[in-house]
This record gives structure tokens, sequence and C-alpha cells, in this order.
């Protein structure tokens, strides 16, 4: 497995958000993690980064990173994109890719051609091109998100971790992440990707988990979930009262 | 009575407060705005470099030029190695916690200042102009001295704005002040920036400092009136906003320096205290608000 992380606990002050989290992902493969509000996605993501303390394993292609610093973590190749995007604000959209691509000439990697990464990246966003003198601040939402993304993807990740991509976007613009995550599935990348809406991520999954109050309760793939559609109504909520 | 030499007269000591002030302000500003650290040290970091730049001036025989160069370089480096210790010994292990760093930079502000005192002693030390030469205007000659410090002032800040708005080293201290945990998130190694923006704000006073201890002569207690007006300059600029801070510094400095000719230099404090208290009633963020997360 690209990315496993085995029994992770975290802990806010004296609240348990994390309980034994176990989850794989392969490389090519989109795993989603659904849950409600306050389930802990946002934390497992943050714990993989080495943003928050954990205790458990986290390994990338085997390689133990539990012990290592978030911008240890990301110098390997694990690109994050925030929940609510966290771009630097203030900085331009080629500042913002500049920051992603800094990333990825640590050592240790083999030496990028970052112009050709540049231009790769921007290819799968064709919106941001004309804006790259501008500040990130005064993109669209859409834009903002697509900018999101492109910085993570500009460290060249063998793993990628969405939280929320889709989050207050419009359908247009949600049908194009994604299709970009279609692309970076095909092209071998290991998505782990947290979301509420269910519908906009779903045909390009591969397995589902589900998160409740900090603990995996379930994963299946996502045929076996077609054949059985309460699992919705328990842990994330949609039917009845949606 | 020809009022005009006077008034250029004050300008000129305006200019020579203002930069040393735009330079003290900077580091003070840079601390705050990247590490979210109020250093209540900064003026000790001030006095440090004038102390240090006695001293090696006083080793150094010959020319008094020479031993300014000697002490405009090792100084502030000095200076900043003190800062890295207290940065890696005391703030990193706080983890820069806001309400921590400002207590322990108050007993770092006596450290500093005591270990100066049981060093060099409690006299005033003077130091020798680098050299004599006087600007001859229409109606007096001015120290040439104090035109280097203004020059050598600009030089430092315009290389600062460079480097923090075109290189990047610059790009990484601007995502580190808007937002740590991305910039972690990014490879970006925070705590070593940290430990590189107190040095470099440390040096800033320094530099501040050796230039004009030879107007101003060393004494272990002149760190209070450069950190009091470092605040001032900081809150009145905004913030962390390192133009604010420019800009407030050309202006208390310049009426600073005016006020002080025609009037009294107790009548300068009081004035830009008050506009202090005016900018804080009527515009909390300061003139130059900066936005992070
Ligand atoms: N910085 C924090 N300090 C204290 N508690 C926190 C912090 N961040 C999250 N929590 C708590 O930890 C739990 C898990 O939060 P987390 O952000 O992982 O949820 P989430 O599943 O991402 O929710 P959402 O869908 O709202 O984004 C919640 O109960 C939350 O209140
Ligand atoms: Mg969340």
């Amino acid at each position: 497995m690209m990315l496993s992380v085995e029994h992770l606990n975290a802990f806010y002050g004296g609240s348990q958000a994390l309980r034994e989290v176990s989850l794989a992902v392969g490389a090519g493969e989109v795993l989603c993690l659904f849950g409600r509000n306050g389930a802990g996605k946002s934390t497992t993501l943050k714990a993989v980064m080495g943003l928050v303390q954990a205790g458990g394993s986290v390994r990338l292609a085997g390689r133990e990173l539990s012990a290592l610093a978030a911008h240890e973590v990301a110098r390997l190749g694990i690109g994050y994109v925030p929940q609510g995007r966290r771009l630097f604000a203030e900085l331009t959209v080629a500042e913002n890719l500049e920051i992603g691509l800094m990333a990825r000439r640590a050592p240790g990697r083999s030496s990028p051609d970052s112009a050709q990464i540049k231009a790769d990246v921007l290819a799968l966003f064709p919106p941001l091109a004309p804006r790259l003198g501008q500040p990130s601040g005064t993109l669209s939402g859409g834009e903002q998100q697509m900018l999101a993304m492109a910085r993570a993807l500009c460290l060249e990740p063998s793993v990628l971790l969405l939280d929320e991509p889709t989050e207050g976007l419009m359908p247009s613009m949600i049908a194009t992440i994604r299709e970009v995550i279609t692309e970076l599935r095909a092209r071998g990348v290991a998505i782990l990707l947290v979301e509420q809406r269910v519908e906009a991520v779903l045909p390009v999954a591969d397995r589902v988990a589900f998160i409740e109050n900090g603990r995996i309760r379930e994963v299946v793939g996502v045929e076996q979930l077609r054949a059985a559609p309460q699992l919705w109504q328990r842990y994330v909520g949609v039917g009845a009262e949606d | 009575m020809n009022f005009a030499p006077f008034l250029f007269l004050a300008s000129l000591e305006g200019l020579v407060q203002a930069a040393v002030l735009c330079l003290t302000a900077v580091g003070l500003s840079l601390v705050f705005g990247v590490m979210r650290v109020v250093n209540v040290a900064h003026g000790e970091f001030f006095m440090l470099g004038a102390v240090l730049a006695w001293w090696l001036a006083s080793l150094t025989p010959g020319h008094a030029a020479f031993g300014f160069a000697l002490a405009l370089v090792i100084a502030p480096a000095l200076v900043g190695a003190v800062a890295l210790a207290a940065d890696r010994l005391i703030l990193k292990r706080l983890d820069y916690r806001p309400e921590a760093t400002i207590v322990a930079t108050i007993g770092l502000l006596y450290v500093i200042q005591q270990t100066a005192l049981l060093t060099f002693g409690p006299d005033a030390r003077p130091v020798e102009a680098p050299f004599y030469f006087r600007v001859q205007f229409p109606w007096f000659g001015y120290s040439g001295h104090k035109l280097l410090v203004v020059a050598a002032a600009a030089a430092v800040l315009l290389a600062a704005w460079y480097v923090i708005a075109k290189t990047r080293i610059g790009l990484v201290m601007r995502a580190t002040r808007f937002d740590r945990d991305t910039a972690r998130a990014f490879g970006i190694n925070v705590h070593r920036v940290y430990a590189a923006v107190f040095a470099v704000g440390a040096m800033f006073a320094a530099v501040g400092a050796v230039l004009v201890v030879p107007v101003r002569q060393a004494h272990y207690l002149m760190g209070l009136d450069p950190l009091l007006l470092s605040f001032i300059v900081v809150i009145i600029g905004g913030l962390g906003s390192i133009r604010g801070t420019v800009v407030a510094a050309i202006l208390i400095g310049f009426s600073d320096g005016l006020i002080s000719v025609f009037f009294s230099p107790t009548l300068a404090k009081m004035a830009s205290t008050l506009l202090v208290a005016l900018v804080l009633v009527f515009k909390p963020q300061g003139l130059f608000a900066v936005q992070s997360r």
C-alpha cells in the first residue's frame, strides 16, 4: 500500500478525536472518508501530515513517518489540500505554486524540472494560467480550490490528501474537480478524499470508509455500498432528514 | 532671524532619528509579524550592539574608521548569535506561545542588561566617529557621519525589502507569517524560519545602534528608549506591517527631531505617545493593517 495508517489515536486536550484509526490506500486508488461534522475526518488527514500529534503508525510506501515533522512529511511527497483551502491569500497565484515547487526540491527525491511541473499542473487547471500574477485571495471560490489542488500537485505527490474539495462549489466546478481526481488516479496517485457530499465523489471512489466519533466503522467497496444504501443513513445521515 | 536654517537643521536631525528608528522598529516588526512574538528584549539587542561596538572599536588600533567598520560587521553578527541562542534555548522551548514569550523576553531583557553592566561597567562609553568630514550647507556645516547613518539605514532597508519581496527566502517568510500550519504542510521548516527571523530582527537593532553610537555613546541602560519608540512605531504602523513600520518610523522620527529642536525632547516624546493613544482609539489595527489567518 502506498499509504497505510494504523492505530492512530489523537487528542485535543483531554478529548479524544481519533480512536485506533486504521486505513490503507494503494497507488492509483481513491479512498473516500465519509462522516458527520466533527467525526474526525480532518483530524485524520492532519495526523497523517504530522500537523497534529498522534500515536500509532503512518507509513508511506513502507517508510515510517510518525516521528517526522510536518515539513518533512510534505517533502517526502504527501500533498495536502486542507479544508477551507488555506491559500496564502496575500501571495500571488504563482507564489502559491512556488511554495509547492520548493517542497518538491527537497533532498532525497529526484531533482525536478520545475517549469515542466508547473506547466503540467496548469494544464489540469487552465483557468489559473492567466491569473498567475494575481493575489490568490482575489480568486473566485472555484479558482481558489483549483489553486489549492494545484499547489499540492506541484510537489508531485505520491499521496494526495483532499479535505472536502467540493465544499461550497457550483456543480460545474465539482465536475472539474472530479475529472482531475480521475486523471490523478490514472497517473497512480494514492488519494485519500474526505467528503460530505456523497453524490459528488462517489463516481470516482474505489472504496469508502465511514468514520464516526473518531472511529472507523466500516470500509466497503463502492459496489458493496450501492447494494447497502442504509450505510449512508447510519453514518452520514443522508436520506430521511436531508 | 532667519527661520529656514533652523527648519533645515531640525529636518536633518529628524532624518537621522527616523533612519535609526526605522532599522530598530523594522526588526521588532519582523519578529512580531512572522513569529507573533512580542520581543520585550529588543532594545537590549540595540544596547548590546552599541556596547559591543565600543568594545570592538577600543580593541582596534589605528584610524577610528577601522574600528567602526569592524564594529559594523562584527557587533551585529555577535548580537545575531545571542538572539539565535535565545531562540533555541528559550523561545523554541516555549513553543513560541505569545504570553509565555512576553514573560521570557522580559527576563531576557534583564539578563542582557545586567550582563552588560557586569562586563562593561556603568559608564557611558564614547565611540569615535569614523571620520570628521563635514558637509557644508549654506548656513552651517553638518556631520558627515550623520548623513552616512541615513544612507546606510536606507541601504539596509532597501536590501531587506528586496529579500522579502523578491527572493525565495522572503517568500518562505511571507508564507510562514501568513499561515504557519499550512507553511509546515508545504515543506517549510517553520522553526528554522523563526530562528533566522529572530536573529535578523536583533541584527537590525544592532546595526542601528552601531551606526548611531558615535553620536550617542554606549551605555547599559540605553535600550529603553529604542524599545519604547519601536513599540510606538510598530503600533502606529500596524502590527506586523513592514511598510507601515517604515512610514510610522519616518513620521515619528521626523516629528521627534523637529519638536526636539524647536521645543524640547520631552515634548517630542509626549507628542509621540499621544499619537499612539489616538491611533489606538481611532484605528486600533494601525495605519497599515495586515491580514493573516
Ligand atoms: N484545534 C482543535 N481543538 C480542539 N478540538 C478540536 C480541534 N479541531 C477539531 N477538534 C474537535 O475534534 C473533533 C474532530 O474534528 P475534525 O475537524 O477532525 O472533524 P471533521 O470530521 O473534519 O468535521 P467537519 O466535517 O466539520 O470538517 C471535533 O469534535 C472537533 O470539535
Ligand atoms: Mg473537517
